[in-house]
């Protein structure tokens, strides 16, 4: 009962593998881009491991001591630990706010990144698919939407919807899809000329088919490259609009939040509020942009060459 | 060339109204400012008098039409806060920030352009690469942090340069100027790198890029061959042909140097357009927030507009596949 036709799918394993590997050789030729990518698992790391490996829950009044505020960098708590980044003015100890806020950091940025690259992603090949008038609209709202500096489109927003993180993320998407929109319509349009897709007009196969399974996929580095960015764009935007005090709530604090309490006592001298928490956000960030600076260095065929 | 013209300033136009439709419904999402201007033991009576007075009682699309026509006649309505019309409050505040903004972008040209030249002439040596670096670090410091840390350091260690406000200003023609007095410069010095550093690394990136460029072109080689001096080349040949892209990019960033004046002015407590934002918003002064959105997206539509007739006007081929679609 052989078919002719036999299986499909281990057709395009094999060539698969080998241009990841190909591709992972290449990244690690740079020493930067991975100390860059060790840093950010790291990260990774502590944020989803804060609540085992900190000193303290920050946000559990049972465990915070008022008497315990303002101390410096290494000072000692009423329950004899010592707090080796300083103590804020709650008596809230500074590393354990640092791996909490870094959780909802990062996890602002990924989750924003995820649903603004789904809906860029899906706007952008539609639009070049569809093409048209479809694709005109679509494009002037995306070139209107760039137009304006993102720091103002959310902070408008946010003090529309008030705070909390639910709502930070909304902002951020609102402010970002147009980023992918534009990049991947721009392959999305090399592509539709190419061999396959007129290959999958002749098969008849239907043209959401065609749109998911096979145009898609093929625009997905140069999504790759914008999206590790803006993993660090949106978590640079957070903060910001967290300092200006229309991002997150004080009860769920970010890195941007710490830094925003920090910055009324740093006046009196008392840096570490302030300063721990930004230069955590800094490392982030920087291996952030390495890793992307790599991945566009190696997704781009006429850079890599 | 007309028809382009007047098909770019119509799309300016449609722009203008989409943002003024945005604008309305974001602000009216802001909040009630009865709540805010009145003391919470007021009664319904002056409540009712309030809201009234405020033409907040009619309907909504009445509210955006009568919106709109006061908007085109320069009228924004009267700032809640400060008694007076909007766009006055924010027409006091826009030439600190332009101040601001024109000082940090011409210290962001002054530091970035001699850097990227240098990167882009030497690129895989030492100073190329470390100016290379640096200018990812400028992109990765969030400013508002590194504004803290320039406080920290300059005004709390230090004690160098003050912490926040405009200083001593200058009145000249009905403006006051903080840039022609010492005491301005000096309050000036910490908002402007601030507000400079992500512009600073961004003519970095950019020039490095142009000066890769230049330097493999043909006309560069023949000049060497003639034996120029090594600094007639690059400021001569090198410098010109690099300024092509900066002004063009920082024609464009100019407009998006006034909206992050709003981080760098909380920061530093420099009384300009941002501050007022921020302050307005938290205390819903809707008309002033109203002001301030429609004045920014006419500026940002009026650069744009001028960018594309500009390259209309000096590159023929952009005008003519317009024509043509």
């Amino acid at each position: 009962m052989s078919h002719p036709s036999a299986p499909p799918a281990a057709r395009p394993a094999l060539p698969k593998q080998n241009i990841l590997r190909i591709q992972a050789a290449k990244f690690v030729e740079s020493p930067v881009a991975v100390v860059g990518v060790l840093a950010l698992a790291a990260a990774a790391l502590v944020a989803v491991l804060a609540p085992w490996i900190a000193p303290q829950n920050p946000y559990d009044l049972m465990q915070i001591d008022i008497m315990d505020n303002m101390l410096p960098p290494g000072g000692e708590l009423m329950s004899g630990q010592i707090a080796w980044l300083g103590t804020d003015a709650q008596g809230r100890d500074m590393l354990s706010a640092i791996l909490y806020g870094l959780r909802i950091s990062l996890s602002v940025g990924i989750i924003t990144v995820l649903i603004a690259g789904a809906i860029g992603a899906t706007v952008g090949v539609a639009a070049a698919f569809v093409g048209g008038r479809f694709e005109a609209i679509l494009m002037r709202i995306v070139d209107l939407h760039l137009a304006f500096p993102s720091i103002l489109i959310a902070l408008v927003l946010l003090s529309a919807f008030g705070r909390g993180v639910d709502k930070v993320i909304l902002a951020l998407v609102i402010v970002q899809w147009a980023y992918y929109a534009r990049t991947v319509r721009g392959s999305a349009l090399v592509e539709t000329r190419k061999d396959y897709i007129a290959a999958c007009a002749v098969l008849q196969l239907p043209r959401w088919r065609v749109l998911f399974r096979h145009l898609l996929p093929n625009c997905i580095p140069p999504l790759i490259v914008v999206a590790t960015v803006q993993v660090a764009g949106a978590i640079l935007l957070e903060s910001t609009l967290s300092f200006l005090g229309a991002g997150v709530p004080v009860t769920e604090p970010s890195l941007g939040m710490l830094i925003s309490q920090g910055y009324g006592y740093m006046l009196s001298g008392k840096y570490w509020i302030a300063v721990f928490p930004g230069v955590m956000l800094v490392l982030v960030i920087i291996a952030i942009n390495l890793v992307g600076d790599r991945l566009r260095v190696i997704l781009n065929p006429r850079l890599s060459s | 060339m007309t028809a382009y013209l007047i098909r770019r300033i119509f799309q300016a136009l449609y722009v203008m109204l989409a943002m003024a439709v945005l604008v309305f419904a974001a602000v009216y999402m802001l909040g009630n400012p009865v709540d805010a201007l009145l003391s919470p033991d007021s009664d319904q009576i002056e409540r009712a008098a309030a809201i009234a007075r405020l033409g907040l009682d009619r309907p909504l699309h009445e509210q955006f039409g009568l919106f709109l026509w006061n908007a085109v006649r320069g009228d924004l309505g009267t700032s809640f806060v400060y008694g007076i019309p909007a766009i006055e409050v924010l027409l006091l505040r826009l030439p600190t920030t332009l101040e601001l903004a024109v000082f940090a972008m011409l210290l962001a040209l002054a530091v970035g352009i001699p850097l990227g030249i240098i990167a882009g002439m030497r690129p895989g040596s030492i100073a190329g690469k470390t100016i290379m670096g640096g200018s990812i670090l400028g992109f990765s410091l969030p400013a508002f942090w590194v504004g803290l840390m320039l406080v920290l350091i300059f005004a709390v260690q230090l004690q160098v340069l003050p912490s926040g406000g405009r200083g001593q200003t200058v009145r000249v023609l009905g403006i006051n100027f903080a840039a022609l007095t010492l005491d301005g410069l000096r309050h000036m010095i910490l908002p402007a790198t601030t507000l400079a550093l992500y512009k600073a690394s961004l003519v970095i990136r950019v020039c490095e890029a142009a000066t890769r460029e230049v330097m493999s072109q043909d006309y560069i080689r023949f000049a060497r061959a003639k034996g120029l001096s090594f600094w007639r080349i690059v400021s001569l040949h090198v410098f010109k042909n690099v300024m092509i892209p900066v002004v063009t990019i920082m024609g464009m960033e100019f407009g998006g140097l006034l909206a992050f004046s709003v981080v760098v002015e909380t920061i530093y407590a420099y009384q300009g357009m941002g501050e007022l934002l921020i302050s307005s918003i938290n205390r819903l002064d809707r008309p002033v927030v109203v002001t301030y959105l429609l004045f920014t997206t006419v500026m940002f539509v009026g650069i744009n507009l001028i960018v594309d007739i500009l390259y209309a006007v000096l590159d023929p081929r952009i005008r003519l596949s317009e024509e043509t679609t």
